[in-house]
């Protein structure tokens, strides 16, 4: 083999193996796992081989966990609540990012980058703290409730903080600029001449819209909520920090029967089941994302 | 009609940047408040700085958190480059498409599913070969390789499909090996990338909770990790001015970047023309 | 036999018609962009039928000046009054005019058939008659069998032509026209400029085409307007603006011309001699403006009109000059001479090639005499 040769291989094989060894393998242990049972012992659960035992019996496999998490109301309404969240914040950051990212894009080009600048900077900010940042804001004696009371709006301080109401604001301020910046990045790339060519046909200005930006802009409309839906869906921090007790979204349903109940293979099967929801919107999201390289070459 | 358009476009910016930036103004201004209710204005003081300057546990958190994202950003960032570079540059070789997969699945993995998943191959080795002797800052640095190492790999990536192929095949024509060529012409040209490579390893590292928090062991608490357990429970003010603290440096980071890249930018078109 | 448009039919042309109204009247039109003029107080008449050209370089405003036709820009000043109604103020999609977009504009999610029948749908029009009217035109632009395709199966010729049905369709006053061959390749020019004129006499509508070539311009117009700095310089037939150019820069701007600077130096009626320093030269020249002698000018000859011979020719009342051969290419049915004057000064010199025959009459480096008419020595004095 020559040098060239080596050289080759040294670039694709060093990160291959690593992503085997720390990205694949661990994905079939979490997989092999969600079928064994939960003992008291480290590590806490049954092996799915035992050779210790005759060759018959050295294979033990169970779909106890999974069965349960079907039979359990807990789970099954933790998977729907956090589809359900997932969706309507989904539907939200778009509702709230279309506009501003249209806005970007019919900006001047002298400012246009300074206005992406300004979209992405509070995501360097530590994820964790901009979430805090909504607990002061939100809580009982919070700055919107002593706002309300100082004007007489309200008597009683409003729950804000705790529901569903401050996860959904959770995921839309956190993930804002997810859906920006791919909805930017297709409406910068239209031709306004289409545009104008609607209007000269005798398309009004709302017309126009829906004709032809809104039409356009779906791929962008696709990678953004794609980028919202998948990381909300499993999302940790902000139902443990802004989530009421009932809020369990399924991530932090996870967590604690991890950490709590020390369930390991309970968890790996709720891993298991939210990475097989997660299948699909990931598949299309590659899929965009393929086409979106394809048409750069 | 069409000034009335950019009012309104303008208002929608105006009340977009409203609602990113309002929070991150209240806690900076908070920290500054003297009163223990977070909440009820009590003058304005430094008492939470010096109190967090105090705080040792703060400050080991805070020095973990960096070595942890110092060591993770440069290890993910060679890595990183190395696959964007066999996804660029390599052509077709076998398993490509399950090595496209394990690069683009990282980035939309939920964070409780990696973090379980890598808890669970820690445990096994170690139960199998006896590493890692125990968790904490190494099984930490792993994880975050592994994750930050597909966005610097999808950054080097997209650099490299937009620069010109010929100027490598150029200087193989002029008799460079591949491994010399990469060094002295690819390398160079793509340093941006990997330094933008390298910044978002390192903010991503600083920035996890939920993986440290599966992988870490008992003793190594990074700066996310302390500051979860002290928020959970509520706001508390010296948060506040450990907040205030992180927003300056990134913001000032940041900007720091951004402007020298605009900078860097300026002087190519100029040099361009 | 095709339907002639009017401006081509008439005895005499509308526009010098004192009893036919212009179809398009700009008045007074300014457009400031933060303090940046970039149309200044243009007037301009257009009439019925007419294939309208506005010619400048790039900056010149011509567009800006197409887009407030179109209703995208309002002017700062000024009225578009288009068949008499006062259009200044009216939005683009109330107007009877369309445009065909410099960049084609053709929607890339509809396909052909959807995109010609998109004006007439937003107008309202039953279907049906959407059904035969799309029809007929994708007929009329050669584009039946395509109707099912999406723009980006289609050539950019193609797509040129799907941008013209779908705003003909509409049936407009005017069709507005923004530098409508520049994309195409040299071949495809030449033919797409034969059948916009071919389509435009079918159908009489008036076409106003911005353009940046001045060739294009000189075979599609029948009157030019030429742009510069947000105001016209000249206005007329392209035959009027090739041999009475007003200004250097018009005389540049089509095709080459030989420019001679001197002074007046005796006046009889129409007459005049013109001492050219440069060449050593006293030029003849006729005008009709009344010229003071002394006056610093600029003849302005085109190359063509220069007869190029080796003996002196014998008329007196021509222009001539003595120089040597200094260069010459071969172009088919034209000879290009490029002659050194005696003085130094380069004067081109096109002849046809009439005779067929392996040897020039003319080589490097012969004596020759160059010489032209009174009437095609032209006078400029800006």
């Amino acid at each position: 083999m020559n040098r060239d040769d080596l050289w080759r291989r040294f670039v694709i094989v060093t990160p291959y193996l690593w992503l085997l060894m720390f990205f694949l393998i661990p994905f079939g242990l979490v997989l092999k796992i969600s079928f064994a049972d939960p003992i008291v012992a480290m590590p806490p659960f049954t092996s799915l081989f035992d050779f210790n035992k005759a060759p018959g019996e050295s294979f033990y496999a169970t779909l106890d966990n999974y069965r349960f998490l079907l039979k359990d109301d807990l789970y099954r309404i933790s998977y729907l609540k956090s589809l359900k969240i997932a969706f309507f914040s989904t539907c939200l950051c778009l509702l709230v990012g279309y506009p501003i990212a249209y806005a970007i894009a019919r900006a001047s080009p002298v400012w246009r980058n300074m206005f992406l600048f300004l979209i992405i900077l509070p995501f360097w900010i530590s994820f964790l703290l901009r979430v805090y940042a909504w607990m002061g804001i939100l809580s009982t004696n919070g700055v919107i409730n002593n706002l309300l009371l100082s004007i007489g709006l309200i008597e009683q301080p409003l729950q804000l903080l705790y529901t569903d109401f401050s996860v959904y604001l959770g995921i839309v301020y956190s993930y804002l600029p997810f859906m920006v910046l791919p909805l930017y990045a297709t409406l910068a790339k239209l031709d306004f001449d289409l545009n104008d060519a609607a209007a000269d046909l005798g398309a009004k200005p709302l017309t126009v819209f829906r004709d032809v930006t809104l039409p356009l802009s779906i791929p962008g409309i696709i990678s953004g909520s794609l980028l919202v839906f998948i990381p909300a869906l499993g999302e940790f921090v902000i139902p443990a920090l802004l989530g009421g007790l009932d809020s369990l979204m399924i991530g932090r349903t996870l967590y604690d029967e991890f950490f709590g109940n020390r369930d390991w293979p309970l968890a790996s099967a709720v891993a298991i089941i939210l990475l097989l929801m997660l299948v699909v919107p990931m598949m299309v999201f590659q899929h965009y994302q393929l086409r979106e390289t394809d048409q750069r070459e | 009609m069409n000034r009335q358009r950019s009012t309104f476009l303008i208002t929608i910016l105006c009340f977009g940047y409203a609602f990113l930036y309002i929070p991150i103004v209240m806690v900076v201004i908070y920290s500054f408040n003297d009163s223990r209710i977070v909440s009820v204005w009590g003058g304005f003081s430094f008492r939470w700085y010096l109190q967090l300057l105090e705080n040792r546990q703060i400050i080991e958190a805070a020095l973990l958190s960096l070595r942890i994202a110092f060591v993770s950003a440069t290890v993910a960032t060679a890595l990183g480059t190395l696959a964007g570079l066999a996804l660029a540059r390599m052509g077709r070789f076998r398993g490509r498409i399950l090595f496209t997969g394990m690069i683009a699945a990282p980035l939309v993995m939920p964070e409780v599913i990696t973090g379980l998943s890598l808890l669970l191959l820690f445990v096994s080795l170690q139960d199998l070969v006896g590493w890692p002797g125990g968790r904490g800052a190494a099984t930490i640095t792993i994880g975050h390789i592994t994750f930050s190492m597909a966005y610097v790999a999808v950054i080097v990536q997209s650099r490299l499909m937009s620069l010109d192929e010929s100027l490598q095949e150029a200087a193989m024509d002029l008799g460079g090996r591949p491994f010399r060529v990469t060094l002295d012409i690819t390398l160079p040209i793509i340093a941006p990338a990997l330094l933008s490579g390298w910044l978002l390893a390192f903010t991503l590292s600083l920035d996890d909770l939920v993986i440290a928090s599966f992988v870490s062991g008992p003793g190594a608490s990074t700066l996310p990790m302390w500051i979860f357990s002290k928020i959970r429970l509520g706001v508390t003010p010296d948060i506040n001015a450990l907040a205030t603290v992180i927003i300056t440096i990134v913001s000032l980071g940041v900007v720091i970047a951004g402007w020298l890249m605009f900078r860097q930018e300026k002087q190519r078109q100029r040099d361009v023309q | 036999m095709t339907q002639v448009s009017p401006a081509q039919s008439a005895e005499k042309p509308a526009w010098l018609d004192p009893a036919t109204k212009p179809f398009i009247r700009v008045e007074g039109v300014t457009k400031n962009f933060n303090g940046f003029t970039a149309v200044d107080n243009v007037d301009l008449e257009i009439y019925q039928g007419e294939l309208f050209a506005i010619l400048g370089g790039s900056g010149c405003g011509k567009t800006t000046l197409l887009r407030i036709l179109a209703g995208f820009e309002r002017p700062t000043s000024g009225r578009i009054l288009i068949d008499g109604a006062d259009m200044t103020a009216v939005p683009p999609y109330e107007r009877p005019v369309n445009m065909m977009f410099q960049s084609y504009a053709v929607f890339p999610h509809m396909t052909v058939e959807k995109n010609v029948a998109y004006g007439l749908k937003k107008e309202g029009a039953p279907k049906a008659e959407i059904q035969t009217r799309v029809k007929e035109m994708l007929e009329l632009v050669q584009l039946d069998g395509f109707a099912e395709r999406k723009p980006h199966q289609l050539s950019g010729g193609q797509r040129q032509r799907v941008a013209l049905a779908r705003a003909l369709v509409k049936r407009p006053k005017v069709l507005l026209l923004d530098e409508p061959l520049a994309a195409l390749d040299k071949k495809l020019r030449e033919h797409t400029q034969f059948e916009l004129m071919n389509i435009q006499d079918q159908i009489g509508v008036t076409f106003i085409v911005v353009t940046h070539d001045q060739d294009e311009a000189m075979t599609l117009a029948t009157r030019i307007a030429v742009m510069q700095a947000g105001r016209f310089i000249q206005c007329g037939t392209p035959k009027e603006i090739y041999e009475y150019p007003v200004n250097r820069y018009v005389a540049d701007f089509f095709g080459t011309i030989n420019l001679f600077e001197g002074t007046v130096s005796r006046v009889e009626g129409e007459g005049m001699e013109v001492e050219c320093g440069a060449i050593d030269a006293m030029v003849k020249a006729k005008s009709f403006e009344t010229i003071q002698p002394n006056t610093r000018l600029t003849i302005a000859v085109r190359p063509e009109k220069i007869s190029i011979t080796k003996e002196p020719p014998d008329h007196n009342d021509k222009s001539v000059l003595k120089g040597v051969v200094w260069d010459l290419g071969y172009h088919g049915n034209l000879s290009i001479y490029r002659v050194k004057t005696d003085s130094g000064v380069i004067v081109q010199v096109s002849a046809q090639n009439r005779i067929r025959s392996a040897e020039r009459v003319l080589e490097w480096d012969d004596v020759v005499y160059l010489s032209w008419d009174v009437q095609s020595s032209v006078v400029l004095t800006e």
